[in-house]
């Protein structure tokens, strides 16, 4: 677990977000309880956890999609908010280009949708159709209308979703550099903390409650975090399976972990 | 050409024009089905404005408005899926439109071109329902046409870019409740998605853009609203399903040619 710096000197960069003990359940099943953190200006902070863990819920809260059943969510005042959401479908009846798609986001010249798209290195698919292009080559398309609205936060809700192997490790690579180059916050969400670990600054551990955070290295080293994840997807193989070593109890929270060596 | 002949196609060319690009949006946001179950509610709204003697398609724009909210109220209890909710709510609105009429002993109402159209039998009054009915819906979707499509696209992307979704799914519904108002006159409550839906899809394969399939969406409907009539007057067939047989027909011409 972090500690707070009790006596972080005031003057230091209002934080982007600040998310205090953000608490939502749905039909009397918690899915998100008393969640706290922080993005600051120039940080990457990701939420990791498997399905049903909360992540993409606590992104849309942040975005304002969903109102939380207690806690807050506090924006900098006229923060931009860049939103790339998960699994997009675009119907096949609908005849839209990569260039059409981009300035549904907002007007902006054909230089402009070039430039956002040469930014994220897919400049070459601006004339497609969007049902024509990669995995890859859509993921980048989302990211490149995100970074039109020169936000000043990006929520990216599984970036990598749909991309092979390869692309997954550059499109990381790529928001890691956007982070440097344009100085805005990233919040995002992965299942998997090996991929983003060389980008990421800061990791929440997610299950409902957020089990463990901090520095990547620590987390995937923290005991919350292999108990969650399993030895073995904490090892990283390359077909991730995990045991059931504890359960939950209603609430979500940890009722006992069987001593198994995880050493 | 006879008079009422003119009256008929320049009634179903108004609604063709705006029936063609509503019916690209039903196309791609997949409401094919919620479309029908509007329609169906039509009947319903024509006994209601029997009963509050208001013009019968003020009535039907009314109903499908009113069936157009339940069915979103219904949707957010998630209990039913949405086409086990839309099957409920068509047949129960349709049943409940016949039973009603048939408490109204006084009135005599032609069911026939209800159900199915009486394009022959428009009026200059009806004209002016037509073409007001549709000229409004045109431009009020013309005005909303790039919010609906962002929203069309993903709507929580677009709600997070600013687009007020809920206003724009209402008002959206609230065009399809005119639209088959006064389409009823031409094809009929049971055919309408069809004059929606048909001349979308046979525009999607030549078009490159959502515009040009709006558009060409409705140039096919006034073609097809055309070669109906003329079929109808040729052959001595019922002129709404001729119109809808003719879209048909250049659906499946549109599937032989090549694309683009």
């Amino acid at each position: 677990m972090t500690v707070k710096p009790s006596s972080a000197p005031a003057l230091a960069a209002q934080p982007l977000l600040r998310v205090e003990n953000v608490s939502l359940s749905l039909r009397g099943q918690p899915i998100v309880q008393s969640v706290t953190f922080q993005v600051r200006a120039g940080e990457i902070v990701t939420l990791i956890g498997l399905n049903g863990a909360g992540k993409s819920t606590i992104a849309r809260i942040v975005l304002g999609l969903i109102r939380p059943d207690a806690g807050r969510v506090q924006l900098r005042p006229g923060l931009r908010i860049g939103y790339m959401p998960q699994r997009l479908m675009i119907d096949d009846t609908l005849p839209l280009t990569v260039e059409r798609f981009i300035t549904l986001g907002g007007s902006a010249s054909r230089e402009q949708v070039q430039a956002a798209l040469a930014e994220v290195g897919a400049a070459q698919v601006m004339r497609s159709p969007v049902q024509a292009i990669s995995g890859g080559e859509f993921q980048r398309m989302l990211l490149a209308r995100a970074l039109l609205r020169d936000p000043d936060l990006l929520v990216l809700d599984e970036p990598i979703q749909g991309v092979d192997l390869a692309g997954q490790y550059e499109l990381y690579d790529l928001i890691g550099q956007l982070r440097h180059r344009r100085g805005c916050g990233i919040l995002m969400v992965s299942h998997d903390l090996h991929l983003v670990m060389a980008t990421t600054d800061q990791v929440l551990c997610l299950n409902r409650h957020i089990c463990c955070s901090g520095h990547p290295d620590d987390v995937a080293r923290d005991p919350a975090y292999l108990q969650l994840f399993g030895l073995d997807g904490a090892r990283r193989l390359a077909i991730y399976h995990h045991h059931h070593n504890h359960r939950h109890d209603l609430h979500g929270a940890v009722v006992a972990a069987e001593e198994e060596a995880h050493g | 050409m006879d008079d009422f002949l003119l009256r008929a196609l320049c009634g179903g060319l108004g609604v063709a024009l705006a029936a063609g690009p509503l019916g690209a949006f039903i196309v791609w946001r997949r409401m094919a089905y919620f479309g029908d179950t509007l329609a169906h509610s039509g009947l319903l709204g024509v006994a209601l404005g029997v009963v509050l003697q208001i013009n019968p398609q003020l009535g039907v724009a009314a109903t499908c408005l009113l069936i157009a909210m339940v069915l979103v109220l219904l949707q957010r209890q998630r209990a039913l899926a949405a086409d086990t909710l839309l099957g409920i709510l068509a047949h129960t609105s349709l049943s409940l439109g016949l039973v009603t009429l048939a408490f109204l002993e006084t009135v005599r109402i032609d069911l026939t071109s209800y159900l199915f159209g009486d394009i022959l039998a428009i009026s200059v009054d009806d004209l002016y329902w037509i073409w007001g009915g549709a000229g409004l819906a045109l431009a009020a979707l013309a005005g909303l046409w790039r919010p609906l499509l962002a929203a069309t696209v993903h709507e929580e992307l677009a709600q997070v870019e600013g687009v007020p979704v809920f206003a724009v799914r209402l008002a959206f519904m609230l065009l399809i409740a005119i639209v088959i108002a006064v389409a009823m006159k031409v094809v009929g409550i049971l055919l309408i998605t069809s004059l929606l839906i048909i001349p979308a899809a046979t525009a999607r394969r030549f078009a490159r853009s959502p515009e040009s399939m709006a558009l060409l969406a409705g140039g096919l409907g006034c073609v097809a609203v055309g070669a109906g009539l003329w079929a109808s007057l040729r052959w001595d067939t019922p002129a709404g399903p001729s119109v809808v047989v003719a879209a048909a027909a250049l659906f499946a011409l549109g599937q032989a040619l090549p694309s683009r």
